[in-house]
This record gives structure tokens, C-alpha cells and sequence, in this order.
């Protein structure tokens, strides 16, 4: 017995002295509670979109000095004394533009009203001569830019949440867009393949192997060059130069001359390579083009010059040498002509061209995420600014220039006076791009269109979707499916789950909740820190220093600064350094072990996001700093400083190992996850129990969450909208997330708690549609307001005649009923019903108003009506009237028109987690099942909705909420955690209901108990825009087009209901003549002709004007298309004649 | 009677994941050599209706010896077609609140009035002329202001005040609908003025200068129409539920407790020395039959669920002008109106087949 027990402790011993990934059977399993505590506080610190407002803070702090810096200068090609400099230049803050304004002070939400634009005055410093003088002019206004929101410019910034109240703005709305002509403009995030990097591909079909490196330099300019193989020979290819360059040739022009230098800049020492290199360099030699100056002029013949200037020919070499020095790999740089590093960049490119062909998958990802930079909103103004501002500097020159030209001036020339009559260039481009979404910058050969999109304001969720929207570059059209798919390396930094169906799927992404877009940050330091760290500069090494083994070639942003041989301890110091706060956070460094590179980036439009720091399998993060946390003594950027936790980019976090959670940290682990729910958007964090799903439900939901209506901001009812959605009792539901609490959708809700009973009842709740209860509408349950907004400008014309508001009109003692809303101002009166019909606005215009060449008196002139009236069938209530003026001074007339709506049948609900259905049928309150306590359900949905779609969430929520309900509390169903169904299960059962969440029913109808018991419970349900009031449409007769006399199409234009082509198919695969006859011609455009029988032609009235003679006319009924055809023909000189057999 | 109720034939089946025997046997046909047809006197011997508990506004009562359409018909008639007095017409004279007028309206129209609604008349078309005997008129004026001197008292005390303390009519009840008597109402009504059941609904929020000015007319409907005609708040009624323990199968004593944790607190006693179970018939009503005790493999076959198929515990929550003991013969009464309605229709259609009026009776009729 006693050695049986001895066994056993010696067994247990052994095993607790093992370690299983680092940890033994007794040790502690450790956790830091509430760590996710740290996403609030990101979020606090950072704002929902963050992302956006970093890159238009860049943009405004820093870029917009660098693109001054870059065109400071502006002389004059008359008068070569003369000089214009710009010394600094700021953004001041939104400002009103009234010229006779008192207060300057600009609010959005009033740029929002009155249609104007939320933008701030640019002041320059400039510095200019005035005759012999130089004269200094501070705070000179150049242009207005747009402001974004809540970004440092904006007056939001920084605001309580009792001065934002008072701004008529919402605390919760995120910012991140701009305030144009009155309406929200956001620029979408755009996706690129990132700058200045060496991508490696193979083409399987064509056997081609190719290097391909995109150049971008910040003066803008771009260009591709391209290392790639032609039957088994390398070649340098660049738009620049007609055709492929040998690539020894190429290296040889570069400057490396004796082939042993060239074999060992791309080959190295490697056999394998050197053998597939040596008929590159056979080729240079067949070639005989041996020297650099023979290899310069063998390229120099094959530049394409694009001189403006016409000189005096330059020779070819020289033209090759300037094409290889500025426009091949321009990002390179190049002191003088030592074009050594750039040899040395084509060599390393042709390098990993040569691996690639030896070892198929030494290739490079173009759709990994790394590979990526996603442009912001800061860099597409900068391009935009840059254009406009030097378009700018060239009309003011031309200016200047034409002052200068004259000969004698009477007072002394004054550039600053010419620079105020240089219009409002900067102020009308930012505006129309933003504005169109047009970004057509000749001068940077960039032409896009899309690029803004007006902010969605459906729902709350729309809006903050909207702002973490990614779009791709790459066409819809194409059929490919890589750029589409899910790519591993988009965790935690692009939510898997948001993303459109169809033509745009996997194509449109949306940020996770924790990502950070990063902006530039300046290389030098970076490069010198480098050198200090040991590393040895490149240009003082030869090829086989560089590709010796051990040794890690190091890259700054894509360019090779030089060589180490312990990589390992550089990116382990490198990091410390950060860490440490001596390098910027936003620094990424890692080694690239199958190239033996290190790279560093410093780049904007790397997407990143923080990890907790791990070192010695421990966490840097313990509970003590969360406890600091939650008192609030700390802030996210406490913890960043302190190095416990840090940014990853996706490159970086490709060379680290993250644990998931804390308890599976293994000895090698780098860093821990924050929490496992962030790889989620802000979209898909609503959806409780996401994990528990088919993913494309998550997906569908991701798409419907947009469309349900709620609540929208603390200001919707301040806000004018075109189209606004409102719910009249959202809530908040009863299983929230931490996303949801995060991004306050628990406070700006957008649906309602129904209490669902998954049964079959009717008949009518097939094919997911949903069966209502009468009294719960009765009570307000999917209630919904609808508000639309009409406008009108009262307007002055040319002539002096103006637009004019008058009470309604009387006739014979009465007033038309269409008038009995206005009020004696002309304006509907607030409150009033307006019927279908009824006029809400009595504008009258001048009958004259385009005669320009009136001059009487414009209160004599006559007005005919052009009041507005209300068309929807449907009445509504007048919700607001605002008069105000524009920035052009015209009256603006905005009415906004309110509908309260019910739901009714065929309007259309969703839960959460992509399961919508159509109301089939309003059932009594006393004909609804009831449970023993005596409740009937809101909503009955059928239970064929599951098996199929596998929902398993869905059923946890409807657990997860009738706990809730029985406890008193809000259950959480977050992704990859929330409320345990076993505990909702004993918290069921502990209130006397079954653990499953079955209740017995009885039925309403017949009164007897059900034979099954039902799944029974609060389901959050949110009502989609779609109702069937905007939808519904039939017509008998009506308007029909002019130029057919087809009937119209569309609901808008009361058009009918087409029998297309496949109906017809129909039609006559079945022989039904008559019905064909009377669908295609009768009912719509038949049309009565005189045909004559001799000639064929038409006629009319019984004449045939070919024939001259009213003998064998007859008549036939033809489509009214067919006669058009016919007329059509004969005006193109065809003749179509009509044969007429049994004309009698 | 009490053990009546064991009676098999009267059960209705809970098992673990389906139910038995739903529906009603007691009629001609169904077990042979019985006869089981209705009968006057067996009826009334089984009819039974005992009120359990009466509070203030509601009512817990159970019937038995019933059919389940009977007692559905009372629940529905309850909630559907006993008329009340609700707010229906709103005239707005001025509404500077944040909430809409249809908003504000509807919320109205769902308070429940405390007024006899024998004293009125259905106002069946909307062009028929109100009079004091359809048609009953309150006044909705409030204004909202500031409470003179209330920043002072408060002296400085927390930052955010409650707008109670620094409004007056921060918030609009219920009790702030004024009636205003029309014709002779004012005698008819005058020991029992019209008000809401209940002062405290919130019907909307105020802030200093908003103000609400409205006329509303309060008719005579029923539930069917709309929810705010039902006097009920929920009117509904489960099945008794029993727990028939296997006398073949006694529960293990080691498992008495678990046994005892899977029913409603003190449906299930336990001996204190032999751990025997035993079903307490007192609180036995009190079982929610949540089944809890088929899930567990080794109470298995030790008990069985069952409920009265025949037996209605009814619960009735009134919130209209009724009393809630007054709920159940106010459905009665209107069932047997409709009876009636049918009976002189049927009477008349035999009249039209057969020639001559029916003798009398409901056994001739269920004949015809």
C-alpha cells in the first residue's frame, strides 16, 4: 500500500517537475484581470476614428510646412530682382465668412444648417521685395481649407460634454469627416501595395520571374521599375526606357564594371545562382559592351526623352545617365552621380529575383497585409494641396509678371496686393474635390473619382462603419479571387467579418477595433540610430560582405542602409530603444530571416495595433497597473511609456510570438493580446455571441446593422437630413457587448428587446417572415419616424426682380383647401398636418426673372406661383421650418416633413446575426400563445430560420437575455467570451423556468396547452429602412414617355410593370397570342397608321404623300416603337416598306 | 374532490421535451359504453370557482370543471372585448416639447381612466357629433419654469442638478390631465370624478420655456380595436400543475435534496430522519414545471409531472376602471350577450328552413 503511494508521489513529482511549455503542474495559472480595461483607455485616448483625424492633424501640424518648404519660392521672369518667399505657414481655426459678422465663431452643426462650408483661413509668412525694400507680411490668407472634425483644427476638440451640448454636436459622433456646402463628406480610407518596397513574383503560366519596385518620392513622383526574367535572362525594365535592359548592361551603367563585381552583387557566392546569372552576363559580353560609358550608350539609345526645353542635343550617355540617376528607383538616393547604392538596390533585386527562380516560393505576397498602406485623408489633401498651392504660386507669377511687364508704374509694385487678386484657388479646389470626389491631379498622374462618399446617417452604426471603411484600388471587374480572400494576416488589424457582399466583397474592408493607422515619421534619426547600433554603411561593402552568411543587410523604409552580422541584437536593442521612448512608438523593426534583411519602417499608412509587452514569460502589464487604471491615475500613453505596452506592425507582429491569452504563455512568447473580441470592427462587435456562428451571418449582419433605424445622434432632432430614420422607443438590448459599450451603441441604440417565440403559427411565417402582435404595435414596438427634408431658395435675379413668399390666396371669401397649412408669412405653420397635395411653401417667382433686359421697378412686376407641394401619398406633420441665408447671400428655405409610421405588413425586421425576415401577418393580442405567467410573445418567428443557417448565437442570446430579464441585469455576449451559457442555464432554472429556455404555451386560439413546449425569450430586433409603404406600387393607366409613348418606368414616375424578355418567352413557348398581342402592343403603345398598299410606305389621313393618290391606303395598328423605328430608318436613307398580304 | 384531481383521465402529460393529452375527452364517443354527454347537473356538481388572493388590482382566482375553450373565451373576452374609456381624439394647441404630437398622443391615449364606461355609448362613426354620452374631455396644460430662487437654495452642492429641484413641471404625468365636465356629466360623475388610474405615468419631459396646451377626448372602445381599450394588463390563467411521486420508485434519501432543489421552493418536503420525500398539496399550485427533475438520470422514473387539463388558475391584473372581482362576470355578461346574438340568429334561421320557431332549450339546439 505505502509503496503504491510512493509510486505515485514519485510519479506526480516527475510530472510537476516537468514543464509544459514553461509552466509545472502546480504553478499558479496567472491572469490579469479586466485587462481588456486597457481598450477603453486606448479608445479614450484615441477616439473611435483615430486614424483619420492622426492623418489630418500630420497634415495640417507638419506636412503642410514640408509641401511649403518644398515651393517656397516665386520669382519673376521679368524683373529677375524680384522675389516672393514663403517663410511659415499655419492653419487658423473655423471662422465665419460673413464679411459684416460680429461673431466669427463657427459651429459644425451651423455649417450643417445653413449649407455652408466648416473651414479655417491658411496664413502664410511671406517675405517679398518692394522696390529695394524687403518687406515682411505675416498672416496672410491664402485659401480656406476644410476643417475635419474633432480633429486639433476643429472647434470640437477637446470639448466637455456640456460645451458640445451647447453646440447642438453629439459627444458620441466620432469626427473624422469635413462639413461641405452643408453636407458630410468622408474621404474613405484608400488601400495601396506599399512604396519603395521590393516585391517578388512569378507568373506560373508565362514562367516569368519578376522584381517589381513602386518609387515614390515626397516630391510626388512616381514610377515602377521592374527586374524580370526573359527566357531565362534578367533584365531591368522601366517605362522610362523603351525596351528591357540586359541586366548586366544595366549594372554596368550604374557604375559596377567588371562582371566579377556584378556576379557577386546579384549572385553572391552562391553556385546555384551563379550559374543562372552567368548568361546575363554572357549576353553584356555578346553585346561587347564592356565599359560603363559603352553600357550608358547602349541605354542612352533607348530613353525616351520628354524634354519641354528644346537645347542643343545632349548625347546618349548623358541622357542614360540622367534617367538612371532620377527618374530608375528615384526613391534611392543619389549624392553627385555615385550611383553605387542604386547598383547595389538592382543587384539586390535581381537577387531576389534569381532565389525566386530557384525556389518557387522565395516569392512575395502582394495581398498580405504587410505589403499594404492604407492612404488617409491627411495624404490625399497634402497631393491636393501641393497641386493647388503650386497652381497657385504659377497664377500669381503670371500675375506679378504682367504688373512687371508694364513699363512705368505709377505707384511702387506691391506683390501682396497682386496676391490678394489671385483669387480663391485653394478655397473652390478643396471644396469641389471634396465635394465631387474627384482627385485629377495632372501633375502627380493621379485621376481618381469616389474618392469622398457622402457620410451615411441612416443609423449611428452606418456612420461609424463608415469611418472605418477600407477601399481597395484593385478593380471590382477582375475576376480574381486573391485580393478578395480572408488573408491570415489581417488579424486583429481588419475585421474578418465586415465586408459588402457582391461585386465589392473582400474588396471593401473595415478597421478592427484597437487598429492605428501610422503617419510619417522622419528617417534620419532612424538611419543614424542605426549606424550606432553597428551597423556598417552599405556603400563600403562589396558583395560578398553583403551576402556572406550571417550577414543581415538592413533597410530604412525599403532603402539599404548598410550590413550587420547581429541582426538579432540590433532588433533586440532597436526595441529597447522604443521601449524606452528614445525612437517614436509608431517605429517598426524586424528581420526578414528567408532574405536576411532587417527592416525598419517608419512609413505612414502602416496599419498597427498595441500588444502587451511579455518578457521572461511574464506580462508587463500586472493587476497593479490596472488597479492604477481604474482608479483613472493613468492614461494608455502611461503604459506605452513605461514600455509595457507597444505597437505592432503587421511586419513586426509577423516576427514576434503573441500569446492569445495569459494562459498560454510559453517561454519564447513576445507579447499578449489585449483581448481577443478587438479583432472584431466596430460593426461586428454588436452581434453578441459572434463565435458561436456560421460566419457569413456575421457578415450579412455586418451589412443589415446599417440599414436598422434607431436612434442617431444626441442632435437628431437638431439636425435637417435629407432622409432621416428615427425609431420612437429604442433600447438599449439586453445582450450588450464591450464593443457596444465601447462605441456607445448602448446609448444610441437602433432596435428593441421583442420577447420571440420560435414556433410555427399560421402559415403566414414561412420563408422567415415574422408574425407581429397587435398590441405590442398598439403599445409602440417597431414604431418609426420618417423625416424628410424639402428646400427652396428664395432667390434674387440678375435683373433685380426677386422670388417672393405669399399668404395663401382667397377666392370668393375662401381659402383652397391645398392652402389651409400656410400661414400668412407663406410657410406652412410648425405641427400642421400636410396632406397629399397640400402646399407647404407659397413661393411665387417673378414671370420676368431671365429677362435681363429689365430694368422697371421689381416691386411692379407680375408673379406667377411656384409653390412647393407635398407628393407623398401618405400625409405628414411639418417637424421644423428654418430660414437662414447662404454664403452667397440667397434665402434658404428648409421644411422638414415628418411621418410616425407603424409597422405593417411586409415591413422588414432583423435580429442580429443576419436572420431578416418580413412581417407575414398582425395577429391579435388574445390570439397569441401565452406562457404560464401569462406573457405573449412581440414577435413569432419560425423555427425553420435555424437549422440551416446555424445561428447558434441567436439561441444564446434569446438564454442569455431571458436570464438577464429574470435576474435584473444585462448579460454580456461578447465574441470569444460574454455570460456562459451554463450560467444562464442555472439561472433559469433558479426562477422556475427550464434550463433550455422552453416554456410550456398555451394557445391562444383554441385555449388548449401546446403539444411541444417553445423556445421562448428576448431577442434584440432591429427594424430595417425598408418598408413596404416606400415600395409599394401598381398602376392601370398612367403617364407614358414622349419619345415612345411606352408607359414610364419606375415607382418614382408611376411607371408600369415591364413584361420583359423571359416573360415573352413565356408568352409564346405557351402559344398565347392574344395575351402577347395585348401586353406588347394593346396595352401599350399601339398606334393607328395608314400604310399604302403599292409602295409600303406610311401616310396619313388616308393620303400617301409617295404615291400622291388615296386609292389603297389602309389601315393597321402597329407599336408606336415600330413606327418611330421605321421614320428612324427612312432618316437614314433605308427604306423600310410594309407588305401588306390580306389588307381588305 | 381533492383527490379528483388524481383522476388520470383529467391529466394533461409534461414530459421532458413533449406534452400529452392536451385536449378535452370528456364527450360522447370517446371511451366507450360511456356516455359522457353534457349534463346540467354533473356540470354544475364539477363547477367550482374559488378566489385565492384579491389585491387592490388584481385577482387570482381558480376555475374548475370547465372546458378549455371556456376559459380561453373569458381570457379573451377580457382582454379583447370588455369596452373601457380611452383617450382617442387629441387636439393640439401648442406642443414645444421634444416629443412629437403623435408621439405625445399615443402615449396619451394609453393611460388607463378609472371611468365606468356603462355610463357611455360607443361613438361608432367618426362624423357622429360628441355629446356628454360618448365623448369625455380632459385638458393637458403645463408649462415649464424655472423655480425662482431654487439655484440659491441649492448653494453649491453637486455639480449636476436634478431637474426636479430647479423646474417646475420638469416632467409631465398623468395627473396633470385635468377633466373638464361636459352637459350633465358633472352631476353623474360627481362622486367619482374622471382621472387616470394612475398618477405617475410619465407622459413627457419639460424644459423652462416648453410648454404643452391640448384638448383630449377620451371614448368608449374595446381592446380588439386597440391595446388601450383592454382593461387588462394581462389576463391569463395556467393549468394546476401535480407531482405524482412513484410509489414503486422512491426517491434515493441521498438525492432528496437535489430532488427537492428541482421544484418551486416548498412544492417538495423532506422528512428530516428518513429522507423521504413527500409532495406538499398545499404549495403544490406554486410548481412553475420547470422540469428540471427529468433532466437528472438518476431521479429518473421517480416522479411523474402532470397538470389538470380542467382546472384554470386565473390571473387577472385590472388596470381600467374595473375592480378585478368585477373582471370575470363583466366577461360573462358579454359572453352571454354574444350567446344570445347567436342563439336568436339560429332561431331565426331554423325559422327559415323549417318554418316554425324552435321549441327552447340548448339540448334541442345542439340536436338541430
Amino acid at each position: 500500500m505505502t509503496g503504491a503511494t510512493d509510486d505515485a508521489d514519485e510519479q506526480w513529482m516527475q510530472m510537476n517537475d516537468t514543464r509544459w511549455r514553461g509552466l509545472g503542474l502546480t504553478d499558479p495559472i496567472k491572469n490579469i484581470q479586466d485587462k481588456w480595461l486597457l481598450l477603453p483607455a486606448f479608445l479614450k485616448v484615441k477616439g473611435l476614428v483615430k486614424q483619420h483625424i492622426d492623418s489630418f492633424n500630420y497634415f495640417v501640424d507638419v506636412d503642410i510646412r514640408n509641401i511649403l518648404k518644398a515651393n517656397n519660392k516665386v520669382t519673376s521672369d521679368v524683373d529677375p530682382r524680384f522675389w516672393l518667399k514663403y517663410t511659415d505657414i499655419t492653419v487658423g481655426f473655423p471662422d465665419r465668412t460673413d464679411p459684416d459678422a460680429i461673431d466669427k465663431s463657427v459651429t459644425p452643426h451651423e455649417c450643417r444648417l445653413r449649407d455652408t462650408t466648416y473651414s479655417a483661413p491658411i496664413y502664410v509668412t511671406i517675405q517679398y521685395t518692394r522696390g529695394k525694400k524687403i518687406v515682411k507680411r505675416p498672416n496672410v490668407c491664402i485659401g480656406r481649407l476644410p476643417i475635419m472634425l474633432r480633429s486639433n483644427k476643429c472647434v470640437l476638440a477637446g470639448r466637455s460634454e456640456a460645451m458640445l451640448a451647447r453646440m447642438t454636436e453629439c459627444p458620441l459622433d466620432p469626427g473624422g469627416y469635413f462639413i461641405v456646402k452643408g453636407t458630410e463628406k468622408v474621404i474613405l480610407v484608400q488601400e495601396q501595395l506599399s512604396k519603395n518596397r521590393i516585391i517578388v513574383e512569378v507568373d506560373p503560366v508565362k514562367q516569368i520571374v519578376q522584381a517589381s519596385c513602386t518609387s515614390s518620392t515626397h516630391g510626388g513622383l512616381k514610377s515602377k521599375t521592374y527586374v524580370v526574367t526573359k527566357k531565362g535572362k534578367i533584365y531591368l525594365r522601366h517605362n522610362s526606357i523603351a525596351e528591357d535592359v540586359p541586366i548586366a548592361i544595366a549594372l554596368k551603367a550604374l557604375g559596377i564594371q567588371s562582371d566579377k563585381e556584378i556576379l557577386l552583387l546579384t549572385a553572391g557566392t552562391t553556385e546555384a545562382y551563379r550559374s543562372t546569372f552567368s548568361q546575363c552576363l554572357e549576353e553584356a559580353a555578346k553585346l561587347s559592351i564592356f565599359t560603363r560609358h559603352q553600357a550608358l550608350e547602349f541605354i542612352g539609345a533607348k530613353v525616351k526623352v520628354n524634354r519641354k526645353v528644346v537645347g542643343p542635343r545632349r548625347p546618349a550617355w548623358e541622357e542614360a545617365l540622367e534617367a538612371l540617376a532620377t527618374i530608375v528607383l528615384a526613391h534611392v538616393t543619389v549624392k553627385g552621380v555615385d550611383l553605387r547604392p542604386k547598383a547595389i538596390f538592382v543587384g539586390t533585386m535581381t537577387r531576389r529575383v534569381l532565389m525566386a527562380m530557384q525556389d518557387e516560393k522565395m516569392v512575395d505576397d502582394r495581398d498580405y497585409v504587410g505589403n499594404k498602406r492604407l492612404e488617409l485623408a491627411g495624404q490625399l489633401l497634402a497631393l491636393l494641396f501641393e497641386d493647388l498651392f503650386k497652381t497657385f504660386n504659377v497664377t500669381l507669377k503670371s500675375g506679378i509678371d504682367k504688373v512687371l511687364k508694364k513699363p512705368s508704374r505709377t505707384t511702387e509694385f506691391d506683390a501682396f496686393n497682386t496676391m490678394q487678386f489671385t483669387g480663391d484657388l485653394i478655397t473652390s479646389g478643396f471644396v469641389r474635390a471634396i465635394s465631387t470626389g474627384n482627385w485629377s491631379l495632372k501633375r502627380f498622374k493621379m485621376d481618381r473619382a469616389g474618392v469622398t462618399h457622402v457620410l451615411s446617417r441612416l443609423s449611428f452604426i452606418s456612420a461609424l462603419g463608415m469611418m472605418t471603411r477600407i477601399s481597395s484600388q484593385f478593380e471590382k471587374t477582375r475576376k480574381v479571387s486573391g485580393p478578395r480572400a480572408l488573408q491570415p494576416s489581417q488579424w486583429g488589424m481588419l475585421c474578418p467579418s465586415d465586408t459588402p457582399e457582391g461585386e465589392a466583397c473582400g474588396l471593401v474592408k473595415n478597421l478592427a477595433l484597437m487598429t492605428h493607422i501610422t503617419t510619417d515619421v522622419d528617417e534620419e534619426p532612424i538611419i543614424r540610430l542605426a549606424y550606432l547600433l553597428g551597423v556598417e554603411d552599405i556603400s563600403l561593402a562589396t558583395g560578398t560582405e553583403i551576402y556572406s552568411p550571417g550577414t543581415f543587410v538592413v533597410h530604412v523604409n525599403g532603402s539599404i542602409i548598410g550590413i550587420t552580422r547581429y541582426a538579432t541584437r540590433f532588433v533586440y536593442k532597436f526595441r529597447k530603444l522604443r521601449r524606452a521612448g528614445k525612437v517614436n512608438e509608431f517605429v517598426g523593426v524586424y528581420i526578414n530571416h528567408h532574405q536576411k534583411t532587417i527592416h525598419v519602417a517608419s512609413d505612414g499608412g502602416r496599419i498597427c495595433r498595441p500588444m502587451i509587452i511579455v518578457e521572461n514569460g511574464k506580462p508587463r502589464v500586472t493587476a497593479e497597473h490596472i488597479e492604477m487604471l481604474k482608479r483613472g491615475e493613468v492614461t494608455f500613453d502611461w503604459f506605452l511609456h513605461e514600455g509595457l505596452v507597444e505597437y505592432l506592425d503587421v511586419n513586426e507582429e509577423n516576427d514576434s510570438h503573441i500569446a492569445l491569452y495569459e494562459s498560454t504563455i510559453e517561454p519564447t512568447t513576445t507579447h499578449l493580446e489585449i483581448e481577443p473580441f478587438t479583432i472584431l470592427g466596430a460593426v461586428a462587435g454588436l452581434i453578441p455571441y459572434p463565435h458561436h456562428n456560421q460566419s457569413p451571418r456575421n457578415t450579412y449582419q455586418c451589412a443589415m446593422g446599417k440599414q436598422a433605424i434607431g436612434a442617431i445622434a444626441y442632435n437628431q432632432l437638431n439636425r435637417i437630413d435629407t432622409l432621416l430614420y428615427l425609431l420612437v422607443y429604442p433600447q438599449q438590448p439586453m445582450v450588450k457587448t464591450k464593443t457596444i459599450e465601447l462605441v456607445g451603441y448602448d446609448k444610441l441604440p437602433a432596435g428593441q428587446n421583442a420577447t420571440v417565440a420560435v414556433m410555427s403559427y399560421s402559415g403566414y411565417d414561412i420563408e422567415d417572415a415574422l408574425i407581429l402582435n397587435r398590441s405590442s404595435l398598439d403599445r409602440g414596438y417597431g414604431r418609426c419616424q420618417v423625416l424628410r427634408k424639402y428646400t427652396t431658395l428664395i432667390r434674387r435675379y440678375p435683373n433685380g426682380t426677386f422670388d417672393r413668399l405669399a399668404d395663401a390666396p382667397v377666392e370668393n371669401g375662401q381659402i383652397h383647401k391645398k392652402y389651409d397649412i400656410i400661414q400668412p408669412d407663406g410657410l406652412a405653420g410648425v405641427g400642421e398636418r400636410v396632406d397629399p397635395g397640400d402646399v407647404y411653401i407659397n413661393k411665387q417667382t417673378p414671370a420676368n426673372s431671365n429677362d435681363n433686359s429689365f430694368t422697371g421697378q421689381a416691386s411692379a412686376v407680375s408673379y406667377k406661383n411656384s409653390a412647393m407641394t407635398y407628393k407623398s401619398p401618405i400625409p405628414g406633420n411639418i417637424d421644423k421650418i428654418m430660414i437662414t441665408d447662404t454664403d452667397n447671400d440667397q434665402t434658404l428655405i428648409k421644411v422638414l416633413i415628418r411621418q410616425t409610421r407603424r409597422p405593417e405588413l411586409g415591413d422588414k425586421f432583423s435580429s442580429r446575426h443576419g436572420q431578416k425576415g418580413v412581417c407575414g401577418l398582425i395577429v391579435n393580442q388574445e390570439d397569441m400563445p401565452f406562457n404560464d405567467q401569462g406573457i405573449c410573445p412581440d414577435t413569432i418567428m419560425n423555427p425553420h430560420g435555424f437549422p440551416s443557417r446555424m445561428t447558434v448565437g441567436k439561441m444564446i442570446e434569446l438564454l442569455a437575455g431571458k436570464a438577464g430579464v429574470l435576474a435584473g441585469k444585462l448579460q454580456y455576449g461578447t465574441a470569444f467570451g460574454g455570460s456562459k451559457v451554463e450560467d444562464m442555464a442555472r439561472i433559469l432554472v433558479e426562477n422556475g423556468f427550464n434550463y433550455a429556455g422552453k416554456d410550456m404555451l398555451t394557445s391562444g386560439i383554441t385555449g388548449e396547452p401546446h403539444e411541444a413546449y417553445t423556445f421562448f425569450g428576448p431577442i434584440y430586433y432591429q427594424k430595417l429602412k425598408h418598408m413596404v409603404m416606400d415600395k409599394m406600387h401598381a398602376r392601370a393607366r398612367g403617364p407614358r414617355a414622349t419619345l415612345t409613348r411606352q408607359p414610364t418606368e419606375g415607382r418614382s414616375r408611376e411607371g408600369g410593370l415591364r413584361l420583359g424578355e423571359m416573360e415573352r418567352d413565356c408568352l409564346i413557348g405557351y402559344g398565347a397570342t392574344q395575351l402577347l398581342l395585348e401586353r406588347l402592343m394593346i396595352s401599350s403603345d399601339k398606334f393607328e397608321v395608314n400604310a399604302c398598299e403599292d409602295c409600303g410606305l406610311m401616310g396619313y389621313n388616308g393620303w400617301c404623300t409617295y404615291c400622291k393618290s388615296s386609292k389603297k391606303m389602309a389601315q393597321l395598328t402597329i407599336p408606336y416603337a415600330a413606327k418611330l423605328l421605321f421614320q428612324e430608318m427612312m432618316a437614314m436613307n433605308v427604306v423600310p416598306r410594309l407588305i401588306l398580304a390580306d389588307a381588305s | 374532490m381533492q383527490s379528483d384531481i388524481y383522476n388520470p383521465r383529467r391529466h394533461v402529460g409534461i414530459h421532458a421535451e413533449h406534452i400529452s393529452n392536451v385536449s378535452s375527452n370528456d364527450f360522447p364517443g370517446h371511451y366507450p359504453d360511456e356516455d359522457n354527454s353534457w349534463n346540467l347537473d354533473l356540470f354544475r356538481k364539477k363547477l367550482q370557482v374559488k378566489v385565492n388572493k384579491l389585491s387592490q388590482r388584481s385577482i387570482q382566482f381558480d376555475l374548475v370543471g370547465v372546458d378549455a375553450s371556456i376559459a380561453n373565451a373569458f381570457r379573451r373576452i377580457l382582454i379583447a372585448e370588455v369596452p373601457t374609456i380611452a383617450i382617442e381624439h387629441v387636439y393640439v394647441w401648442d406642443n414645444t416639447s421634444v416629443i412629437q404630437d403623435e408621439v405625445l398622443a399615443q402615449r396619451i391615449g394609453l393611460v388607463p381612466l378609472n371611468v365606468d364606461p356603462s355610463y357611455f355609448e360607443f361613438k361608432s362613426a367618426s362624423q357622429e357629433q360628441a355629446t356628454d354620452r360618448n365623448t369625455l374631455v380632459f385638458r393637458l396644460d403645463v408649462t415649464c419654469t424655472r423655480k425662482p430662487k431654487a439655484a440659491a437654495a441649492r448653494g453649491a452642492k453637486k455639480a449636476e442638478p436634478e431637474p426636479e429641484e430647479i423646474y417646475n413641471h420638469s416632467l409631465v404625468t398623468s395627473g396633470d390631465l385635468t377633466w373638464e365636465p361636459q352637459g350633465e356629466q358633472n352631476e353623474v360623475f360627481a362622486s367619482n370624478p374622471p382621472r387616470p388610474t394612475n398618477e405617475n405615468i410619465v407622459l413627457a419631459k419639460l424644459r423652462p420655456g416648453q410648454a404643452l396646451s391640448m384638448e383630449l377626448h377620451a371614448i368608449k372602445g374595446v381592446g380588439k380595436e386597440h391595446a388601450k381599450w383592454s382593461p387588462v394588463a394581462t389576463a391569463t390563467y395556467r393549468l394546476l400543475p401535480l407531482v405524482i411521486l412513484n410509489p414503486e420508485k422512491p426517491v434515493p434519501p441521498q438525492h432528496a435534496e437535489k430532488f427537492q432543489k428541482c421544484f418551486s421552493p416548498g412544492v417538495i418536503d423532506i422528512d428530516p430522519v428518513t429522507k423521504a420525500v413527500s409532495v406538499n398539496e398545499e404549495n403544490l399550485r406554486n410548481e412553475t414545471m420547470s422540469r428540471e427533475v427529468l433532466r437528472h438520470k438518476e431521479l429518473e422514473g421517480c416522479v411523474a409531472l402532470r397538470r389538470v387539463r380542467d382546472f384554470f388558475i386565473f390571473h387577472i391584473e385590472s388596470e381600467g376602471p374595473y375592480a378585478p372581482e368585477n373582471l370575470l362576470p363583466e366577461s360573462i355578461k358579454i359572453l352571454k350577450q354574444k350567446i344570445s346574438t347567436i342563439r336568436s340568429a339560429a332561431e331565426q334561421l331554423q325559422v327559415e328552413i323549417e318554418g316554425e320557431p324552435a321549441v327552447e332549450g340548448d339540448v334541442e339546439m345542439a340536436e338541430a
